[in-house]
């Protein structure tokens, strides 16, 4: 069968990796803020907003890493606008996040009439992309380099930055500090840790990811930025950090799986399919991917019932409920 | 608790005015005519009849997308599905609409249930997983808002598509499937009196009956209410079912009452706009007219300045999502209240 | 000696205009153990959270060591060197004791965090204080004691001089109070100065030197511990001489009620919970079960309730098998429940008091005809309710978050007790409420057991397991540990070595 044969094609895998960059993008900015206590539903809204940033500063800087810039100081701003709107002013963090996602599917749009007088695509605008980055060493090896080699240099980005967070959440004395916040927020408040400011931290880098993710739609995925083109990525990103467990490892593997959906739909767009229904699987496979996972954390919760254990603490057992 | 209602109807107006000064900047910063612009938005829907119509019209789906989140709301659920499942209402109204021959007021009523249908069958899966597995109706409910745009858009243009009008559209509609449109050269249409009845039908069920009573303890309390012997589980499934029916109607309205024959490409928006009557409106049914018509005119003012100024009409979602930042923020004013109380406790002591 | 802390004329209004603390001065002197005492509401812990940085004050100056100080945080209170070790631990459950104690000021190597300096500072500070933990486990695999034990530890490794306990024998068996005032002696030879809030007076004159009452937001009496009784300072706190003593007509138990055989449950981390628990309720008496918190009391209360899942054995109610119903079907049976948090459980804070009442009854013919409410007997029913059981409410229409904690109690007690139960499970019935309200929760439970009612009582407060039931169990680790028939003819002390374990009855006497 044809798409078979494409899917384990190394120009699939490479897709594989381009298409996931802005999911990983996305799901390690949930990570960040999930971990944190405070979580980012508004991770779509920035990344479309730092898409559009990334387009009109690079098209106007004709600098591509000005845009990259750009693109990262919006999406920080966005998640410090949320920051303060929740942290400050006690608004609902999801109703926040869902207003931020609005403005910024409005507000691009309205900007860019007023920038390239079009309301649905940014083609007149002369914006740069991020450049492509041969790998030295294995673009040479045969199928590895194709897979791996010449990323634009957002993916390289994205897949550094999984390591980076591990070594932060798990090494680093702010990390520590950022993991207690999220899971005791009294603890940390006790000790003298300022709760709030561990998470304006924690979404500000939430949003430096999420602005990343979205310089990657419009100045690597594509050249141009065109209305809603973040297209639900950052929900998704949302729902591969909760079965990711929290985690930048985990998150990546997820980001890898709903990356591969969107690259099976891509090549299967030249399949008889209608197109209505190939454009649904990634969508419909994060549903599903949901559903099984919230339907395996729940037979866990109940195999974990098993009677086993030996030498049982009382205080322990005590501590799942308060 | 009459000074704390009170303190809300303030704290309010005062966000809706903030997010309105804020929305006169942005108008003066990007337009040649600033001040005409902002005229027309604030006057724009009573110059004319047609548009005094069209601002009526606008509100009728955003009443009942309003009222389809408080539902949820009330049921402390999420639902950003409301767009797909109203997209989804309106596909089946259509495929009535066009696909069946029935005597006028049947029609209505067959394509209108259908609507409640496909959107009450849309918001079962959220509800379904949520109260089954556990899994994030937030998300789960957005995904499916894709999913269904496109399932509506396979069904329409493989099954029902007219391929002699120039644009991607459906047959028209039968015209015993109408609603009437009954002021002419307006576009109103007997969808607003549906409205109002679904209204007082959300208001009773809410605060009138057992179910409700049931929805709204769960809203407050869900452990209080698991408790109190409430099965929760079904409580979040049928809020989930009864919010997409009623998104799902709203579909259907505006097919019999205002397109009559589908057109829409992309999905309209109104979902999005429930949220923020909902939470205007306190997740109240009966304060929810108000805010789906203080909404519409904003809406209708915006589209009238885009026809006549340099102003796009998008920049109404600024002014938009600044209300709910703003009309949600707990602590938005809190601390002048904070030191009134103090105040007239001390008063109170001394 | 010098005052080492003195806060003067401090007032603090809450935003729902409750005053805490009405011009409050309390001061401490160095080297001192000052126990703050007063019941429930009184405005101690509001006081302390303002030493602490955590409130702040809308009136009123503090000193400490000499100098007027502003705590805008709990950084600052710390960065002074005080020290607070709450009520209920602030400590995250995931991390590691060590971690846990160093959090917020952590020993680097380089960017990075230093494991191995934060064990052996941990362990060193344990040796010095004569402190033992285990530096490496996680804080949810260690028992009560020791989670105190790196509370304590925590403000000492912050140089903290002056240390604030919140009542941190609440959740301490009388063994583990011991160690601990050991321990505070040991603190105190070291040179530091203690704050002991509690409102048991016993331990009040065991271990302070001096001692501040405080009632209703205001200081109502100071005075060095070794002039005043403990029946003076009841009088101070209360306002009025308490009675304790509960009149109590002999029970006189029919048919068993409640049977529970065989009882397991493990809890999400696979632990368990609770061991082939075997018990009987009859009809007409108070069966108390009295235990520290988190030997299995919630999940036992949560399981009869259909809370939580039975993992094994058997409830039988009224001769029908009730394991694992679903709570609605356990309702219909005739069980009652009053449970251990009454804002997360027993009522909706922003519903209405009538809205309360009827959670349990809404869908009886009685109030509602074909899914529409009867407002009107909704509103009669509730009515009745409130003034049966005096519960103080501007109406029925009033939410329930604007009463008293003592009221709040009494509106589910209203609706539990009026819900004509076979069976009542009672959590912590009176917790946090106030002595009034307390007294007559007490009565209700004794006058339904006296008219035929099955009463469980799970209680941690021993004066009110003691006082109450007619028969006693007690709860260790998951196991009916001990088991008397008359709840009278056990001391105190007794008590405590089964609740800690130490001494056990054969089960075939527990069986009884």
């Amino acid at each position: 069968m044809e798409p078979l044969r494409a899917i384990f094609s190394a120009a699939f895998g490479y897709s594989l990796l381009r298409v996931s960059t802005p999911l990983i993008f996305a799901s390690l900015a949930a990570v960040v803020s999930g971990r944190a206590g405070v979580i980012n539903i508004g991770i779509e809204g920035m990344m479309l907003a730092a898409a559009f940033a990334g387009v009109a500063v690079s098209a106007f800087t004709a600098s591509a890493w000005l845009g990259l810039l750009g693109a990262v100081i919006t999406g920080i701003f966005m998640a410090m606008v949320l920051a303060y709107f929740s942290l400050k002013l006690k608004t609902d963090i999801i109703l926040g996040g869902i207003a931020l996602n609005l403005l910024a599917s409005g507000g691009t749009i309205f900007l860019l009439y007023v920038l390239a007088g079009d309301k649905g695509i940014s083609s007149s605008l002369p914006s740069k992309v991020m450049p492509q980055v041969p790998i030295p060493i294995i673009k040479d090896v045969p199928v590895l380099g194709e897979i791996f080699s010449n990323h634009n240099v957002l993916t390289y980005i994205a897949l550094v930055s999984v390591i980076l967070l591990y070594y932060f959440l798990y090494r680093t004395p702010l990390g520590l500090r950022l993991r207690a916040v999220g899971e005791s927020p009294e603890a940390a408040e006790s000790v003298g840790i300022s709760v709030h400011r561990i998470q304006f931290m924690a979404l500000g880098i939430s949003g430096l990811l999420a602005g990343l993710g979205g310089a990657h739609l419009s100045m690597g995925y594509v050249s141009w930025f065109s209305r809603d083109m973040t297209a639900g990525r950052g929900f998704i990103g949302l729902a591969a950090s909760a079965m990711g467990g929290d985690t930048p490892q985990g998150a990546l593997l997820t980001s890898l799986f709903f990356g591969f959906a969107d690259a099976l739909s891509n090549y299967m767009q030249s399949l008889r399919v209608p197109s209505e229904f190939v454009q649904m699987i990634p969508y419909l496979a994060t549903v599903l991917a949901l559903a099984i996972y919230s339907r395996r954390q729940l037979a866990r919760k109940r195999a974990a019932h098993r009677p086993s254990q030996k030498g049982v603490d009382p205080v322990v057992a005590h501590s799942g409920h308060h | 608790m009459k000074g704390e209602i009170a303190f809300e109807v303030l704290r309010t107006l005062v966000a809706v005015a903030l997010a309105l000064a804020l929305g006169l900047l942005i108008i003066y910063l990007v337009s040649e005519e600033p001040w005409e612009a902002f005229a027309t938005l604030v006057t724009g829907p009573l110059t004319t009849t047609r548009r005094f119509g069209n601002f009526i019209e606008m509100a009728i789906p955003l009443i009942f997308t309003g009222l389809a989140i408080s539902v949820v709301f009330q049921a402390s659920q999420f639902n950003i599905g409301a767009e797909g499942q109203l997209f989804l209402g309106a596909v089946a109204a259509t495929m009535v609409g066009i696909a069946f021959q029935l005597p006028p007021f049947l029609h209505v009523t067959a394509a209108l249930g259908a609507a409640i249908l496909a959107g009450a069958l849309g918001g079962l899966v959220p509800g379904f997983l949520k109260a089954r597995w556990g899994a994030n109706e937030l998300v789960s409910s957005l995904m499916l808002n894709y999913v269904y745009y496109r399932l509506g858009l396979y069904i329409i243009n493989y099954h029902f598509r007219d391929e002699r009008a120039g644009a991607m559209v459906s047959f028209r509609l039968a015209e015993t499937a109408w609603l009437h449109q009954f002021w002419p050269p307006t576009r109103l249409h007997g969808g607003l009196f549906i409205a109002l009845a679904a209204v007082v039908l959300t208001y009773l069920f809410l605060y009138h009956t057992r179910w409700g009573y049931a929805l709204r303890m769960t809203g407050i309390n869900a452990s209080f209410a698991a408790y109190s012997g409430i099965a929760v589980g079904t409580v979040i499934l049928y809020a989930q079912v009864l919010s997409g029916g009623i998104a799902g109607l709203a579909g259907g309205v505006e097919m019999l009452g205002i397109l009559r024959r589908f057109q829409w490409q992309m999905m309209p928006g109104y979902g999005f706009d429930g949220i923020i009557v909902a939470i205007l409106a306190r997740n109240h049914p009966l304060l929810v007219p108000l805010a789906a018509l203080f909404l519409a005119y904003l809406r209708t003012g915006a589209d009238i300045m885009a026809r006549m100024t340099d102003v796009t009409a998008e920049m109404v979602t600024v002014i938009q999502s600044v209300m709910i930042l703003l009309v949600t923020a707990q602590a938005f004013l809190q601390q002048y209240r904070h030191r009134a109380v103090v105040r007239a406790t001390r008063e109170a002591m001394a | 000696m010098p005052d080492l802390l003195r806060m003067e004329s401090i007032t603090k209004v809450y935003p729902n205009g409750v005053v805490a603390n009405r011009n409050v001065t309390f001061s401490v002197q160095a080297g001192e153990v000052h126990a703050l005492v007063g019941e429930n509401g009184a405005g101690k812990t509001t006081l302390m959270k303002i030493l602490f940085g955590l409130e702040q004050p809308d009136d009123g100056t503090i000193f400490f060591e000499g100098r007027q100080v502003r705590i805008p945080s709990p950084h600052a209170a710390i960065a002074m060197g005080i020290g607070m070790v709450h009520q209920h631990f602030m400590l995250a459950p995931s991390l590691t004791v060590a971690e846990n104690i160093v959090l917020g000021a952590e020993p680097r190597r380089g960017p990075f965090l230093d494991a191995e300096a934060a064990i052996q500072r941990t362990e060193e500070l344990a040796r010095k204080y004569n402190l033992p933990v285990d530096p490496r486990a996680r804080i949810r695999d260690i028992p009560v004691g020791m989670r105190q034990k790196v509370e304590i530890l925590k403000t000492l490794y912050r140089g903290a001089r002056l240390l604030v306990l919140d009542e941190p024998t609440a959740v301490l068996t009388p063994q583990e109070t011991v160690e601990l005032f050991a321990a505070l002696e040991n603190l105190r030879r070291h040179g530091h100065t203690i704050i002991f809030i509690s409102h048991k007076l016993r331990e009040v004159k065991q271990i302070s030197d001096r001692v501040t009452i405080m009632r209703r937001g205001q200081v109502v009496g100071v005075a060095r511990t070794a002039d005043v009784t403990e029946a003076d300072i009841s009088r101070m706190m209360v306002g009025r001489d308490v009675v304790m003593q509960l009149e109590k007509p002999p029970a006189n138990p029919t048919h068993p009620v409640l049977r529970v055989e065989g009882l397991r449950h493990y809890s999400d981390l696979g632990k368990e919970v609770l061991r082939d628990v075997s018990f009987v309720v009859r009809a007409g008496e108070i069966v108390g079960v009295a235990g520290v918190e988190g030997n299995g009391q919630l999940e036992l209360a949560e399981i009869l309730t259909g809370l939580r899942p039975a993992h094994g054995g058997t409830v039988t109610i009224d001769g029908v098998d009730a394991t694992n119903m679903p709570p609605y079907r356990l309702r219909a049976l005739g069980v009652a429940h009053i449970p251990e948090d009454r804002m997360t459980q027993g009522a909706a804070a922003a519903a209405t008091v009538e809205e309360n009442l009827i959670s349990d009854r809404f869908h009886r013919p009685r109030f509602q005809r074909a899914g529409l409410l009867l407002r009107k007997a909704i509103r009669a029913h509730s009515q009745e309710l409130i003034r049966q059981y005096d519960i103080r409410t501007p109406g029925p229409g009033t939410p329930v978050k604007s009463l008293s904690g003592g009221n709040i109690q009494k509106v589910i007690v209203a609706r539990e007790f009026s819900s004509e139960p076979k069976l009542i499970v009672a959590n912590q019935p009176t917790r946090g409420v106030d002595v009034g309200a307390a007294e007559f929760i007490h009565r209700q439970l004794i006058n339904a057991a006296r008219s035929g009612v099955a009463v469980l009582l799970i209680s941690a407060d021993l004066n009110e397991v003691m006082g109450l039931s007619d028969r006693l169990l007690v709860l260790y680790n998951g196991e009916i540990v001990a088991s008397f028939d008359q709840a009278d003819q056990v001391s105190e002390e007794e008590l405590g070595l089964y609740m800690l374990g130490l001494k056990r009855r054969p089960p075939e006497a527990a069986a009884s």
